[in-house]
């Protein structure tokens, strides 16, 4: 799956429009996340995932970071990515099949803060890119 | 059988009393076949499919997903027997319409975001908790039959 022109623009855009608040953004959707899909606490026995943790949030954040990171090298994800990728790999090993499910949530979020802002384009570019990302994370596994 | 909480119920239920079928069933049938254009395989003769805006504008597209959307007001009112309730729609998607349960998926996921676009912080985690767990019992069911 290629990104092309146009998705990259799109998930530039999405992302210039959320700016600072990419924090929440992750947060928000970690906080989805682990209450859609409880299967995905799984990975955080040392957290606390009580509503409004600080852990999730910060977590969060890092998540978000690391997106913002990506779509600013959106050229070159796997370079981008490519501790993230080690630390998936070797350490995390967290099933693929949940990327899927964090960027579902991360749709989620975006569709319920800032609907204008997923039209069915950006919706598919945004997909893309996530799944983009997830297949990057993944691609050391073995 | 599925189990269904008291709150899960009244979730699901006070999310779809918010619902213009007519207009999330069109968009969240334009939007699975714009975010995964494989699924435009099953539409070969709506006409027009070649761009979003075509999809989205297609009159044969938002008239199937009112159908589509409407249906879920049946497994909706029927909570606890959708293996029943869809057991010959589930018949008709294997013999006739020969659809891969996948993209039952795939729909469900679309479905979502489209309530969460409608319906903004109201759509709550544990909302959406009750409406994906929807989804999965809802795309099982019409799994169900398929042989």
């Amino acid at each position: 799956m290629v990104l092309s022109a146009a998705d990259k623009s799109n998930v530039k855009g999405v992302f210039a429009k959320i700016g600072g608040q990419a924090e929440e953004y992750g947060a928000d959707a970690l906080e989805r996340m682990f209450v859609t899909y409880p299967q995905t606490k799984t990975y955080f026995p040392h957290f606390d995932l009580g509503k409004g943790s600080a852990q999730v949030k910060g977590h969060g954040k890092k998540v978000a970071a690391a997106l913002v990171e990506a779509v600013n090298n959106i050229d070159d994800l796997a370079g981008a990515l490519s501790k993230l990728s080690d630390l998936h790999a070797q350490k995390l090993r967290v099933d693929p099949v949940n990327f899927k499910l964090l960027g579902q949530c991360f749709l989620v979020v975006v569709a319920t803060r800032n609907p204008s802002l997923l039209t069915p384009e950006v919706h598919a570019s945004l997909d893309k890119f996530l799944c983009a990302v997830g297949t990057v994370l993944t691609a050391k596994y073995r | 059988m599925v189990h269904w909480s008291a709150e899960e119920k009244q979730l699901i239920t006070s999310v779809w009393a918010k619902v213009n079928v007519e207009e999330c069933g069109a968009e969240a049938l334009a939007r699975l076949l714009i975010v995964y254009p494989w699924t435009q395989r099953f539409f070969s003769d709506f006409g027009n499919l070649s761009s979003p805006t075509a999809i989205i504008g297609n009159p044969k597209v938002r008239a199937h997903g009112k159908k589509v959307l409407t249906s879920f007001g049946e497994a909706i009112k029927n909570l606890d027997n959708l293996k029943g309730t869809y057991s010959k729609l589930s018949e008709l998607h294997c013999d006739k319409l020969h659809v891969d349960p996948e993209n039952f998926r795939l729909l469900g996921d679309i479905l979502v975001i489209v309530l969460a676009s409608h319906l903004g912080r109201d759509f709550t985690p544990v909302c959406q908790f009750a409406w994906q767990k929807l989804m999965g019992v809802v795309a099982h069911a019409l799994a169900h039959k398929y042989h």
